[in-house]
């Protein structure tokens, strides 16, 4: 049996497939970068919501996702989909490294930490002594992967689906994730941290997994990029993509999966409209929005919507309500 | 040898930059426990007015306590305005507005000056210019430093031996009972803001003739800060020069033996994470215990 929710979710999945069809060249292009944003701010979505903290450099790990895919491809000749659970489990294994130290501290040590590589990685990459691998500033151009099987399909199509196909699994995942038990458990540390360090819980342990995982998302979404832009180079994972990836989970929403897609769409769509007013817009635009946001709508668009569907409950300084319903839930079970 | 003394001395006169914008980091961090990620972006708009003001004729010295002023008042409105009324004190809440700050600037700056590069006078290579100290350090660099080390004294003497900086040293070490012996926090607070977008102004203005002047040119300089205020203790502002100083050092030794000067920025994360393991309190700073 499907219920409600299942067959909007099939409905929705249907009509995103149905875009495939309907728009072609730089549209789709748009679309499939769209998913691939989505998948990326997904992972920030886990960090944010299992550790309470933010990650500033979730742009290294797209980085490295991308070049995962495309060092492989390029230099190894491996095809695309056998790339996707390397980019996913080396940008893991990275970000098992880099949140261990900054996450069995309080405070605000990740975003520092990952800020510091949001700026290095960049300079790694352009760096002569990786250049045989990396090919230095120039990068690497990726040839995409020909449609299979003589489907009927353009080249593009094809690009946009698997892309499409990708992005629905991993929303699946992360969607498992944050309603499984071992989730809502990480919520009861983050809320109770002392409670659970006197269990004798190893927080800082379970918190750098989440953090793995979610570096392991935006992996996966950089190697999905590599592939849709078909070239990768330093100077396309600037810090500023970490800060625009940022942005997208705040607009969206921190507190849901939904506010990913609608953080992805934002961080697609809305520096195309800035511009059009000013060339300079964008980052004046893109940061009052931020404190906006941050003031007035602290769950984003999407816990926006959520309040105005649950009978315009403007309920101040709370969390994100799925955040909060969770947290109610696990307070009463300590 | 004279290699090594050269890299040094001239890693001693960056580092006082560092030192700065490290010293101003652990001011807001001491009493708000906020990374404030917008201060290099906050310091190059500095830049950029005080550059305005020279350009439209005012002599050097007057331009540069000028913008010092401006930077000051724009730390406080700041604070007062904005960062006061934030009820959300998550991590996204407080790094969130820090990025839109860092966002907005940086935007601005390019917005109302222009994106290219720019050169930025130096008040110290006059006339009679050349290398001092047997060529090892250029005028512009020893003034620099003398300028920093002065700043850093004032800001010491400021703390130490006066009223408000007694009053603002100990709203931040204890918010509640400061409130009691009748210290106005919340302005203590704004003050902090005031001075370290100061603070960072002197470092702007003072780095601004080595590394040119662009939206961007704190970014690199804000990451040395972050590892040099974490190197001396993120609590304590003696610290936080001295690790600026260290990590001034650290990275022209490390890039003119070690890792070349193409991998500069990776040294700083690997100092931020190396602390972060080893000594997460840093060099001068006491480890928080949390009472339970």
């Amino acid at each position: 049996m499907i219920g409600m929710p299942g067959l909007m979710r099939l409905l929705g999945i249907a009509a995103l497939v149905a875009c495939g069809f309907l728009f072609s060249g730089y549209h789709l292009f748009q679309l499939a970068q769209t998913a691939v944003y989505a998948v990326a701010i997904m992972g920030l979505v886990v960090v944010t919501g299992t550790t309470g903290q933010v990650s500033l450099g979730h742009g290294a790990f797209y980085a490295v996702g991308a070049y995962a895919t495309a060092i492989l491809m390029t230099n190894f000749g491996w095809p695309f989909w056998a790339t996707l659970p390397v980019a996913g489990i080396a940008c893991a294994a990275l970000g098992f490294a880099v949140g261990l130290p900054a996450l069995r501290l309080s405070g605000s040590y990740l975003a520092l930490v990952t800020f510091a590589l949001a700026v290095a990685v960049p300079q790694m990459l352009r760096a002569k002594a990786l250049e045989q691998l990396t090919g230095g500033v120039q990068g690497i151009v990726v040839t995409a992967p020909d449609v299979p099987f003589g489907l009927p399909l353009s080249q593009d199509q094809y690009l946009y689906l698997v892309t499409l196909a990708v992005a629905v699994l991993m929303f699946a995942f992360a969607h498992n994730i944050l309603r499984g038990r071992t989730w809502r458990a990480m919520v009861a540390l983050r809320d109770q941290p002392l409670a659970a360090e006197a269990a004798g819980i190893d927080i800082a342990r379970i918190k750098t997994r989440a953090f793995a995982i979610s570096a392991l998302f935006t992996g996966i979404a950089g190697a999905l990029a590599a592939i849709i832009v078909q070239f990768v180079a330093p100077d396309s994972f600037q810090p500023q993509l970490s800060i625009a990836l940022f942005v997208g989970l705040v607009v969206g929403g921190a507190g849901s999966l939904a506010g990913a897609v609608i953080g992805a769409a934002f961080v697609e769509f809305a520096p195309l409209l800035a511009e059009q007013v000013n060339k300079n817009a964008p980052g004046v635009f893109y940061g009052a929005l931020l404190v906006a946001i941050l003031f007035v709508m602290p769950g984003g668009v999407a816990g926006g919507f959520r309040r105005l569907i649950a009978g315009f409950q403007w309920r101040r300084h709370k969390p994100p309500s799925m955040l909060a319903k969770q947290q109610g839930g696990t307070a009463h079970a300590e | 040898m004279t290699g090594l003394l050269h890299q040094t001395l001239s890693g001693l006169a960056t580092g006082g930059i560092y030192a700065s914008l490290a010293l101003a980091l652990v001011m807001v961090y001491r009493a708000t426990r906020q990374i404030n990620f917008a201060q290099g972006e906050m310091a190059t708009f500095s830049t950029y007015v005080a550059l305005t003001l020279i350009q439209a004729g005012l002599p050097y010295w007057i331009a540069f306590a000028a913008t010092l002023l401006f930077s000051f008042v724009m730390g406080v409105a700041l604070e007062r305005l904005l960062l006061r009324k934030l009820a959300d004190h998550s991590g996204l809440g407080t790094v969130g507005v820090a990025i839109g700050l860092l966002l907005i600037f940086n935007a601005l700056s390019g917005w109302l000056f222009g994106f290219t590069e720019k050169g930025f006078p130096s008040p110290f290579e006059g006339a009679g210019g050349g290398a001092l100290l047997g060529g090892m350090l250029s005028r512009h660099e020893v003034g620099m430093t003398g300028v920093t080390l002065l700043v850093l004294g004032l800001v010491y003497c400021f703390f130490r031996f006066t009223r408000l900086g007694l009053a603002m040293r100990a709203a931040a070490a204890n918010p509640d009972s400061s409130r009691l012996v009748g210290i106005r926090v919340g302005w203590t607070l704004a003050l902090g803001w005031g001075l370290a977008a100061a603070l960072g102004a002197v470092a702007g203005i003072m780095v601004a003739p080595i590394v040119f002047l662009d939206p961007n040119m704190m970014l690199g300089i804000l990451l040395y800060a972050f590892a040099g205020a974490l190197l001396g203790g993120a609590d304590n502002p003696a610290g936080a020069v001295i690790g600026g100083f260290a990590v001034g050092v650290i990275e022209n030794l490390g890039g003119a033996y070690l890792v070349g000067t193409d991998l500069k920025l990776t040294l700083a994360l690997v100092i931020i994470t190396v602390v972060l393991v080893l000594r997460p309190a840093g060099l001068f700073g006491r480890a928080v215990v949390a009472r339970v």
